[in-house]
């Protein structure tokens, strides 16, 4: 034990000490969680539009106001015909244009029938629908109002309500993504560099010529990771929770275990790499290959998988990643307990084992 | 006789197709320095790997008290002190955070086994606070000794300690392991500085893989039975060419400011080589018969 301890600090002086290590365990986590909650965002807010009213009649002007008070629209220009729709977009800022027939009151008025143009920049198609969406909701809105002036239709009206997101920020998608993220980063790169470093600066040579047992040396080259790794994930949920409103609706506890197992996970991970790898370089590059980009492409967190082609599916059954944002993401959202994850938690359980054996038989006592 | 420590016998280990130690043998006996001296390449490292149990031989066997490297690498590795060639050190620790560390590793504490290493770290003391990185080499040396010490090991194994250390902290750290000697610690080091064979109570010398002789440093050079003649001239170049084509040289190899040379006749005079040598227009010739050193055993054993 008492070696087990002055190995972990050891470790510890090695990461305080190398500003570098530093940089990467607790610069990259916040400026990351930062940069994605406040950068790259796929709500709508103060998008330009020009509005091409042919009618110029109390109807359109009542919708080109609800429209611009909503906040989600600021309007650019006020187009004067046809002609000028396509430079509109071409001059690159504005995203959609609406197009008001002309004699749009009286039309509507008497055949109850009026059309509206809605022209949408799809060069970023993402937002392009999220904008045509957003538009023709406000006009069905307006036109709610409207009938209960005149005559009362017979009318379904569906009425949608977002569960667990009911304003659809982008941000309770990110935070799980990013946690999983920094946190796969972060344990399994930092673990790999760590050990692989030893072998190439020569002092593996000396702690192999030492009773010390592989696995002392691997549980003294993880723990204070396992630490700092931990600190990390509780500063993003609270940097969730404080700075982007993320709520944890269900057992913080529960939440924390399930990181810790997460944390486990990556650290196995790490020590794989470790002992495939020679040097610190390929270390760092079956990391961020191996981890990183499919981390974030087939893990759920920026693209759904249900959209994947069926090879991507199965491939994505093996991201750990994946399970992990699908457990905090319940946890956090959904608020659900235990019951409802065990079998996420147990994939994750399974593959730390798997992982821990693996690394455990391509450890190796000697030096080839 | 001593009882033997050391045992290896007939290893054999190659890298691919290059053959790193072709069939070696020999023993170390109980608190003995036995030395490995050859040029870089010859396999020194390789078989310093092979007894620290951190190489498997391809062939062979090799016992350390009584221990077998493979099957008891375990027992081995608490019995063993080891020091590898390259700096193994945590840079980023201070003097005294390394040794600490490699005592807590042991199982021991500084001052357990302080009286062991007093010699040698009452001379980094003064710098015990200072990064491992920030070390001059002989210092670096001095304290990669001590961390190879603290656990009090039988076998010390110090792969070329003296490598690129000052004139003065090798003769220092020379001191220092005829005092680890007294203590009852068996030592095997190598180096490629022929100079600090007869530092030795018996050397190996070792080339291309093979051990070209293993005896006492003075064995060795009485086994030199040739006259051996050390030659200057105003015109080294001029003179190596010249004994190069000289039907008579049997070797002659430069050594320093000189050329050290011997002769294919059994009774050459210094005259006759001093004649060859006024007729080639040298001049201010001397030439001295000198005793042989390990260097001058080690270029004859290789062309033989």
């Amino acid at each position: 034990m008492k070696r087990f301890i002055g190995f972990v600090r050891k470790e510890f002086y090695h990461i305080f000490r190398d500003p570098r290590t530093m940089v990467i365990l607790f610069g990259i986590p916040i400026v990351q969680i930062l940069l994605f909650g406040f950068v790259i965002t796929n709500e709508i807010k103060d998008a330009k539009i020009a509005i091409l009213d042919q009618s110029h009649d109390e109807i359109t002007k009542e919708i080109t106001n609800k429209l611009i008070s909503s906040g989600y629209f600021i309007l650019e220009q006020k187009l004067k015909s046809n002609n000028y729709i396509e430079d509109s977009f071409k001059k690159g800022n504005i995203k959609e244009v609406i197009v008001f027939e002309s004699n749009f009151e009286q039309k509507l008025e008497r055949e109850k029938k009026a059309s509206i143009q809605i022209l949408a920049d799809a060069s970023d198609p993402n937002t392009a629908s999220m904008l045509t969406n957003y538009t023709s909701a406000l006009i069905y809105q307006y036109l709610r109002e409207l009938n209960g002036e005149f005559i009362n239709n017979v009318q379904i009206t569906p009425e949608v309500r977002m569960l667990y997101n009911p304003y659809l920020l982008g941000v309770y998608m990110f935070i799980p993504g990013i946690m999983a993220m920094i946190l796969m980063l972060i344990s399994a790169l930092m673990t790999s560099i760590s050990l692989v470093r030893e072998k190439e600066l020569g002092t593996m040579e000396v702690l192999l010529v030492s009773p010390l047992r592989p696995l002392q040396i691997v549980l003294g080259k993880v723990t204070p990771y396992f630490f700092l790794s931990f600190v990390n994930a509780l500063s993003i949920v609270l940097l969730g929770k404080f700075v982007f409103g993320m709520p944890v609706t269900g057992s913080f506890v529960l939440l924390m275990i399930e990181s810790m197992l997460f944390i486990l996970l990556a650290l196995s991970l790490g020590i794989l790499i470790s002992t495939v790898s020679d040097s610190q370089q390929s270390a760092m590059m079956i990391s961020m290959f191996a981890l990183l980009l499919p981390t974030i492409l087939l893990s759920g967190f920026i693209y759904p998988i249900e959209n994947m082609p069926a090879i991507l599916q199965w491939i994505a059954y093996l991201m750990p990643p994946r399970w992990f944002i699908i457990i905090i993401k319940d946890i956090m959202l959904k608020g659900v307990g235990l019951l409802y994850v065990w079998k996420e938690t147990l994939v994750i359980i399974f593959m730390i084992f798997l992982f821990i054996i693996l690394s455990v038989k391509k450890f190796q006592v000697r030096l080839e | 006789m001593n009882n033997i420590t050391v045992k290896v016998e007939n290893i054999y280990k190659s890298y691919g197709d290059v053959e790193a130690i072709k069939d070696i043998s020999f023993t170390v006996n109980n608190s003995e320095i036995f030395g490995l001296i050859g040029p870089d390449g010859s396999g020194k490292s390789t078989i310093f790997r092979i007894i620290t149990t951190l190489l498997l031989a391809d062939k062979g066997n090799v016992n350390l008290l009584g221990f077998d490297v493979i099957k008891d690498y375990k027992k081995i590795r608490n019995m063993i002190g080891y020091m590898p060639g390259r700096f193994s050190l945590y840079q980023d620790l201070s003097v005294i955070e390394n040794l600490n560390f490699f005592a807590t590793v042991f199982g021991t504490t500084v001052d357990e086994n302080y009286d062991l290493i007093k010699d040698i770290y009452l001379q980094i003391e003064p710098f015990k606070n200072r990064l491992a990185g920030k070390l001059s080499g002989g210092m670096k040396q001095k304290l990669a000794l001590s961390c190879a010490l603290i656990h009090k090991p039988e076998i010390l194994v110090l792969d070329e300690p003296t490598t690129g250390v000052d004139a003065v902290s090798r003769k220092e750290f020379w001191e220092m392991l005829r005092k680890l000697k007294e203590k009852n610690i068996t030592i095997l080091v190598s180096t490629p500085y022929m100079d600090e064979a007869s530092l030795c109570d018996r050397v190996a010398l070792i080339q291309n893989g093979e051990f070209l002789n293993i005896d006492t440093p003075d064995n060795i050079i009485q086994q030199f039975n040739k006259k051996l003649w050390s030659i200057k001239t105003d015109n080294m170049y001029e003179l190596r060419n010249d004994l190069k084509n000289y039907e008579y040289t049997e070797t002659s190899f430069a050594f320093g400011q000189m050329l050290h040379y011997t002769d294919k006749r059994k009774n050459v005079e210094k005259t006759e080589i001093e004649k060859f040598l006024s007729s080639k227009e040298h001049s201010n010739i001397k030439i001295n018969m000198i005793k042989p050193n390990i260097e001058d055993c080690f270029m004859d054993f290789m062309t033989k």
